[in-house]
């Protein structure tokens, strides 16, 4: 007998997991089922991180309709799960007369649409504004509701707000199968079958081999790669807002990213890609954005960058959004969420649960739901007072880890309470490893705690799960029979001991 | 180990490795009474701990030690000098307030936050290792990329290897010091790719660790795409043409699960940063005086954080010089200021310190920008020295005897590398 589910999503991505968290405000029994080790692994880590004021998306496509009230939504999910987001503004720069006239039509759509605050600025305004872009623009729109999130931080919380309010999370079960049965469907994963009145297709990239799975092929990703480049610290307050050039039919173009932590990114390049596996940055992406960059802002040089990625966005051949339910009962896609997807999850989740009630999947809403997460700890951004106070209610918060950003092990045991299985997933979590020296410093320590804690061998911890394992016993036959290694079998120099 | 540390010291020094202990010592031997060193690894050393192999103290000790005895040497020796040392700390700020006293706050393991007050301050940091964000190799980013010395941790400190096909890109000297201990642990080193067109290692490595282990050096060629989704599945390797572009014509494929980077230092100063100390652009440390103190009175610097070393016994002999000034600077010992600068001429990358002054004795710590050989050092028109060759690897260090600055009276002067022609030659 399978286990059975009211709900079975597939896929924790921000849109999986979005849907997770609006469905655990009612008396269902929902799972949502990850291929990887983590939520958030996929398209939503290697995304831009921005929350999009809506302005250029025509009202025509179902994407245009969900992205301004997606925006309206994340002050709320802001307070209420304390991921980095802020609302930092965005500017559509013209880069000649033509695009300056261009930018009155996207200002008298977004005015339609309801975006808040837009204006234009005139040259003036924008060199005073933004004093490092190019003296040769023109001019810009302005859109003071544009924001960025850290897209995987937004994942964990709502993924374990849903955990916390009863959703069931498996991660590393990749959907091997679905057959449509009288229930609903049953859902086959490596780690056995489970039923489901109704499945939700997240899968991002991999939406169409999911819904072909039930024969629902009535559409295709056509996985579009983005290349993305990091730039030091050091030019942090270079720009303070997004800036984007003027949009095309198929891409936002290469834009100046500054992150909610404030460093720098470049791009996304466009590149239409086969190989549903390809995740490489290249030489040719590197000139691509670095070459374009140089238009909007001068100051910015390939030499800057300090770490660069890739990631798939999960495009359709509709070129829209493709949401709703199927020819298959109790199978709803929820796929092609390219950009805007990110901005427009929240609405998304809502819209998602408009079809399942529609479909009759009965909502009743629990007496008691917790909306809050806790914010994690971030001692580096804390005065000295707090950070005083933090230290002396727990020790660990005395003993630094990662020492670039300043994280300090307490740090790291919370990204662990709050469900960080790899290396990635402390870094993504606490920040540990994300700083100048990439890892080469703390990476092994965080090991010896995930090892502890997650009480597996240290050469079982991975970099991201699958078989992105970091080290291997030097003999693995005696090393299989040991216990983990803990810090203490170290050869010890004890000078103090006199 | 120490069970608190009182509130006034004269010397603090942050840094526990071989800089660090050498500071402190040097301090003591001025005569500093109360001298305190803030590691923040757990055990303290620095990443000498790491270096079990040996060839340590052929200069300073006239034997050869392994890091972890080199290290032990100089344990011993503070621990019976009286210095006190914490570790598993970390200095997170260094104020200056109006009477010029440093106040050091200090995180410390178990114990929480505490500000120490000292009188003079020695930065000892280290550096770090360039990482692959710092050549930008496209491709994916896979696990089994890491810096040379992450994996030395792994394999001598927690007893496992990064993988077992392993390839090498740059020839520093903890990339070579690896080539070898890898395969002594039965890994299989494909060989070791170097973007120069000579080793960025000390020879006698390139002699110890390779040659005589039959791994291959690539030079002039590099890593110039890397393969693989979750684990590094394999290399594309390159010849490098004019402006070290990859030349993707002549380009082959190389099988491994490993890439090791080996690809230059970069000394850890972003505590002197944030306190304000000037930097030198091309060492990444602070610019220093003949006394090695920065451009903040009382703040000195000495070892990997001022530039980066390939012997550990020049760091122990400018860390002892080091201390001793920022002891003297504790017991209100002011020198007048230097009124000589340096300044890097002809194939000459920098030299530190960076300014000199009259009536003493200076050790000039120099590298050259590419090798030459014959050479000719000359120091303005007041010395000059034969070398056999130079090459930027290899460190070059020589004293100015006191009675030679006294008949110099600029106030810059310049230090070459020049070509050596054979008087007479042909």
């Amino acid at each position: 007998m399978p286990d059975n589910y009211d709900v079975a999503i597939i896929g924790g991505g921000v849109i999986g997991c979005s849907i997770a968290r609006e469905l655990s405000r009612f008396r269902l029994k929902t799972v949502l089922l990850e291929k990887n080790a983590e939520v958030g692994f996929g398209t939503s880590k290697t995304n831009s991180g921005i929350i999009h004021s809506g302005h250029d998306t025509p009202l025509s496509t179902l994407k245009g309709r969900l992205v301004v009230r997606g925006n309206a939504l994340f002050d709320g999910l802001h307070e209420e799960l304390g991921f980095g987001f802020r609302r930092i503004g965005e500017l559509n720069v013209a880069q000649t007369e033509e695009e300056l006239e261009g930018l009155k039509a996207l200002k008298a759509l977004g005015d339609e649409k309801g975006v808040p605050g837009i204006e234009l600025w005139d040259q003036e305004r924008l060199r005073r504004e933004e004093p490092n872009l190019s003296r040769a623009l023109l001019g810009a729109l302005y859109c003071p509701s544009a924001g960025v999130i850290n897209p995987y931080e937004f994942a964990f919380a709502l993924i374990e707000n849903a955990v916390a309010n009863g959703v069931e999370l498996r991660v590393d079960s990749p959907v091997l199968g679905l057959e449509p049965n009288a229930e609903g469907l049953a859902v086959r994963t490596p780690g056995g079958t489970l039923q489901a009145r109704f499945v939700l297709n997240c899968a991002g990239v991999a939406a169409d081999e999911v819904a072909a799975m039930v024969g629902c092929a009535d559409f295709k990703i056509l996985p579009r790669k983005g290349e993305e480049y990091m730039l030091d610290k050091r030019l942090k307050g270079l720009v303070r807002r997004l800036v984007f050039p003027l949009p095309t039919k198929t891409t936002k173009g290469i834009l100046i990213i500054p992150t909610f932590d404030g460093t720098i990114m470049v791009g996304p390049t466009a590149q239409t890609i086969e190989d549903r596996g390809d995740f490489a940055t290249t030489a040719q992406g590197a000139d691509e954005v670095f070459g374009y960059i140089k238009r909007l802002c001068p100051a910015i040089d390939a030499r800057d960058a300090i770490t660069a990625f890739a990631g798939l966005r999960a495009v359709s051949d509709t070129n829209d959004f493709v949401i709703g339910p199927t020819k298959v009962k109790g199978f709803v896609n929820v796929a092609g969420t390219q950009s805007p997807g990110l901005t427009s999850s929240p609405a998304i989740a809502e819209h998602v649960l408009e079809i399942l009630s529609l479909q009759g999947l009965e909502l009743s809403r629990k007496a008691r739901f917790n909306s809050r997460v806790a914010p994690p700890p971030r001692f580096a951004q804390l005065g000295h007072a707090e950070q005083d106070e933090l230290a002396n209610k727990d020790p660990l918060f005395a003993k630094v880890v990662c020492r670039c950003e300043l994280v300090t092990e307490a740090e790291i045991h919370d990204a662990v309470d709050h469900g960080a299985r790899t290396l990635d997933g402390i870094k993504f979590r606490s920040r540990a490893g994300m700083g100048r020296c990439q890892g080469g410093f703390c990476s092994s320590r965080c090991m010896e705690i995930l090892s502890k804690r997650l009480a597996k061998p240290i050469y079982d911890i991975t970099k991201r799960g699958g078989g992105s394992y970091i080290a291997v016993p030097i003999d693995l036959e005696a090393a299989r029979g040991e216990p983990p290694l803990h810090p203490d079998a170290r050869p010890r120099i004890n000078a103090e001991e006199k | 180990m120490l069970g608190r540390i009182e509130g006034r010291y004269d010397v603090v020094v942050v840094g526990g490795g071989p800089a660090g202990l050498g500071a402190a010592l040097g301090a003591r031997d001025s005569g500093a009474e109360r001298i305190l060193v803030v590691d923040r690894e757990p055990e303290t050393g620095g990443i000498l701990l790491q270096c079990i192999h040996s060839g340590f103290g052929l200069h300073h000790f006239k034997e050869e030690l392994t890091g972890p005895e080199y290290a032990e040497r100089f344990l011993e020796r503070v621990v019976d000098h009286d210095i006190d040392v914490i570790s598993g700390s970390y200095v997170s700020s260094v104020g200056i307030d109006s009477d010029g006293d440093k106040h050091v706050r200090i995180l410390r393991e178990g114990r929480g936050i505490s500000t120490v007050e000292s009188k003079s301050v020695v930065l000892a940091m280290g550096c770090r290792e360039r990482t692959r964000g710092a050549v930008r190799i496209p491709g994916t980013r896979p696990s089994g990329v890491l810096t040379a010395g992450l994996a030395q941790k792994l394999v001598n400190m927690m007893g496992m290897l990064p993988g077992k096909r392993i390839a090498i890109l740059g020839s520093g000297d903890i990339g070579l010091i690896m080539a070898r201990r890898l395969t002594l642990e039965g890994c299989e080193v494909v060989g070791v790719f170097e973007l120069m067109p000579y080793s960025n290692g000390l020879t006698r490595n390139v002699v110890q660790c390779l040659e005589d282990f039959g791994i291959p050096l690539h030079l002039s060629t590099t890593v110039a795409q890397i393969h693989g989704r979750d684990r590094l599945e394999k290399i594309t390797v390159a010849p490098v043409g004019p402006g070290f572009v990859p030349d993707l014509s002549r380009a082959w494929e190389v099988e491994c699960d490993t890439l090791l980077l080996s690809i230059g230092l970069v000394p850890e100063n972003e505590l002197s940063q944030s306190l304000g100390v000037e930097l030198d652009v091309i060492t990444r440390g602070p610019r220093v005086s003949s006394s090695m103190e920065t451009s903040l009175p009382g703040i000195f610097a000495c070892g990997n954080v001022l530039h980066v070393h390939d012997l550990v016994d020049f760091v122990t002999e400018e860390a002892l010089k080091a201390g001793r000034f920022a002891g003297e600077y504790a017991q209100g010992i002011r020198r007048p200021k230097d009124n000589i600068t340096l300044v890097p001429g002809n194939n000459v990358r920098y030299c530190v310190p960076h300014t000199l002054a009259p009536g003493r004795e200076h050790t000039i710590y120099m590298r050259a920008k590419e090798p030459m050989k014959p050479c000719l050092i000359k120091v303005g028109d007041l010395m000059q020295r034969k070398l056999g060759f130079v090459v930027p690897a290899e460190m070059i260090m020589f004293k100015i005897k006191p009675d030679v600055l006294d008949r110099f009276h600029g106030d810059t002067l310049r230090i070459d590398i020049l070509p050596y022609e054979k008087e007479g030659g042909r």
